[in-house]
């Protein structure tokens, strides 16, 4: 696989100390402690743990969904933490983009109608502007011929696509896929993991917080996190391509 | 955000459940329509009675022989009491200037007879202008005049009823003499035919006939047993009344403070006791419709409620990529009222229809008043911001967190 040659110095995420505390009762909970990392415009980070890490309160972080007990958060070198509710949806609205695992799409809503909903809340796009956005984005993964297809007219790969253009849609700053395979069959996934290598390889910085040890093999930075702490952060030096495994998988008999 | 968006929003979660949506509606739809016909037939039978007292004189003025008021022991007939004279009436004629006209009245009911046929009646002794004031008119013949009165003349107008009892072969009446207590009596004029009142009398069932034959060759008086007059106009009705009062007062030398011996009452203080009464019975029918559509709105309010509940993850998919809490409150407030108000138009179009159907199959006379018509736009609007209040309010409440992972 080629190396990604648009990866610059750029910041996109910066974490300092960050912890989470949950009061559960008369416990306090401790669910990330000291996490600091830089993350820089252009890469494909994939966050593993444990079930219990707290890789879903540092997703939450990262996605100005939750806000951090101490530390500090810098998305795109806006400070986070003191944000409110409102400021923090409209910045989620302009700078990330979010892939579930179970893809939440609007039911009976066509492709186009799911994918221009970011925009629908950002009142500087026109109908038409958004229109022709999410067409561009649903090209982008591959879906132009289903356009108008409605959501339970689609299988489960084809519905991620359509999150994914969804995600992509507002031009974020950083793609947040929170086991965007999980609920995926083999090939399926590994079709979605090419369109992640390719939004990779085109310059978008992509988070995808994972328990599967596989998917490291296709990102180009891993950050192991156990028991709120970051214990491995590494770079991948041998990116597999996802097109080859793909190319390999036996095919099906039906 | 901007509101065009939210609409659109909204009106494309509520196309997702049509059938949902229409059965919520159906709750406003039932309400409203009941609002809007319930008014209507309140509105209807008022009008109708006005109508009908129009039709009778609504300037009409009645005036009759003794006081208001019981004095102590047992209250005299008013036709036993002789206090209006002759004078009192050509006083009225002569000098008012807010009565049009007048004629006395002196009535006696009897069998009348022509050939083998009889039929129960009531003479009524009156002058030409008792026409005008009761707005009745002739159909065939003439009335009688002035002339007739002077002369106590043995003619008279029937009307129709009398004319079908003792004519049952579809004679012509002009010229026949029909008895009356052994006098006869030629008919000269019959009057049209003005069918029943609301209060269910039979306006046909009358014979007119001078008031000086009556008096003299039936009844055998020389005082009146009553007086009907007209107003120049319905609002003069006060006025008239007391110009006439003080005519009465002055000839029958009542010293101030004396009480009347006569009453006057006008069809216009009838008119506003009927109207109270019918307003207050619009009233009651209006706020039982009213329940069924307080009933609707809290349909909307449950159903909102579930929608909310069962629309978790997707509040929550919107939050995260950018909703705030309060477009997730108007998007919900904004399918509330979307229902209401679309509740409240079909409700409108259904209520109408509705009163339309009530007078053409029921013979009942309705009225779609326009502001019946504006207060259920507006209370359904109220009702969809009300109703729908709490549930948005939840909705716009819910953590992102938690909302998206929902199951």
């Amino acid at each position: 696989m080629e190396k990604n040659n648009k990866q610059t110095d750029k910041t996109v995420i910066r974490l300092e100390c960050i912890t989470r505390n949950f009061v559960v009762g008369d416990e306090t909970v401790h669910a990330l402690r000291d996490v600091s990392f830089s993350i820089q415009e252009g890469e494909f980070v994939t966050i593993m743990g444990s079930s219990g890490s707290g890789k879903s309160t540092l997703l939450n972080t990262l996605g100005c969904l939750d806000t951090p007990t101490s530390g500090e958060y810098y998305l795109d070198g806006v400070s986070v933490r003191t944000m409110g509710k409102n400021s923090r949806a409209t910045l989620r609205n302009r700078k990330i983009g979010f892939v579930f695992q179970s893809y939440n799409l609007l039911p009976k809503t066509t492709a186009i109608e799911n994918v221009e909903l970011p925009l629908m809340y950002n009142p500087s796009y026109s109908s038409s502007a958004r229109k022709q956005k999410s067409i561009d984005s649903l090209v982008a993964v591959g879906l132009g011929d289903r356009l108008n297809h409605k959501s339970n007219q689609m299988s489960g790969g084809q519905m991620q696509r359509v999150a994914i253009a969804r995600a992509l849609v507002n031009d974020p700053a950083v793609i947040l896929a929170d086991e965007a395979t999980g609920n995926l069959d083999t090939r399926t996934s590994y079709e979605i993991l090419v369109l992640f290598q390719r939004l990779h390889v085109e310059g978008r910085t992509i988070i995808f917080v994972t328990h599967n040890p596989e998917i490291a093999h296709y990102s180009s930075r891993n950050i192991q996190l156990k028991d709120g702490r970051v214990v491995d952060d590494t770079r991948n030096e041998h990116v597999l391509s996802a097109t080859e495994a793909l190319a390999n998988l036996p095919v099906d008999e039906d | 955000m901007n509101i065009v968006n939210l609409f659109k929003i909204a009106l494309k979660a509520l196309s997702n459940n049509k059938m949902r949506g229409f059965l919520t509606m159906l709750g406003i739809i039932i309400g409203v329509a009941s609002v809007i016909t319930m008014l209507a037939i309140g509105q209807g039978s008022k009008n109708s009675i006005k109508n009908q007292i129009g039709e009778m004189g609504s300037n009409m003025i009645m005036i009759q022989p003794g006081a208001d008021m019981m004095r102590g022991g047992a209250r005299q007939s008013a036709s036993s009491m002789e206090t209006l004279k002759l004078v009192d009436y050509e006083s009225i004629l002569n000098e008012t200037r807010f009565v049009s006209a007048v004629s006395p009245t002196v009535n006696s009911a009897g069998q009348f007879i022509y050939g083998p046929n009889n039929t129960p009646s009531t003479i009524y002794g009156v002058s030409p202008d008792y026409l005008e004031i009761r707005r009745l008119s002739i159909g065939d013949g003439s009335m009688f005049t002035q002339q007739d009165i002077i002369a106590a003349s043995k003619v008279c107008v029937v009307g129709k009823t009398v004319v079908d009892k003792l004519f049952p072969n579809g004679e012509n009446p002009i010229g026949k003499v029909i008895r009356y207590n052994k006098i006869p009596f030629s008919i000269i004029g019959v009057l049209k035919s003005k069918g029943f009142n609301s209060m269910g009398m039979d306006q046909d069932d009358m014979v007119l006939a001078p008031f000086t034959t009556i008096q003299k060759r039936v009844l055998a008086i020389t005082h009146l047993q009553g007086m009907t007059a007209s107003a120049v106009k319905e609002e003069y009705s006060e006025q008239a009344i007391n110009e006439i009062s003080e005519l009465l007062r002055r000839n029958h030398k009542l010293k101030p403070g004396v009480e009347d011996d006569f009453n006057i009452r006008s069809m216009e203080e009838m008119l506003t006791t009927i109207s109270s009464v019918m307003n207050m019975l619009t009233l009651l029918l209006g706020s039982v419709a009213g329940i069924s559509l307080l009933v609707g709105g809290i349909g909307i309010m449950n159903i909102m409620y579930v929608s909310v509940t069962e629309r978790t993850r997707e509040i929550g998919l919107r939050m995260s990529i950018g909703a705030k809490g309060r477009d997730i409150l108007a998007q919900f407030l904004i399918e509330s009222i979307l229902i209401s108000v679309t509740g409240g138009l079909i409700g409108v179009l259904f209520g109408g229809g509705l009163s339309l159907l009530i007078t053409l199959a029921a013979g009942f006379t309705t009225y779609v008043q326009p502001w019946s018509v504006i207060l259920s736009f507006v209370v359904c609007t109220f009702t969809g911001v009300f109703f729908g209040w709490y549930p948005a309010k939840k909705a716009a409440q819910l953590d992102p967190i938690d909302a998206i992972r929902y199951e």
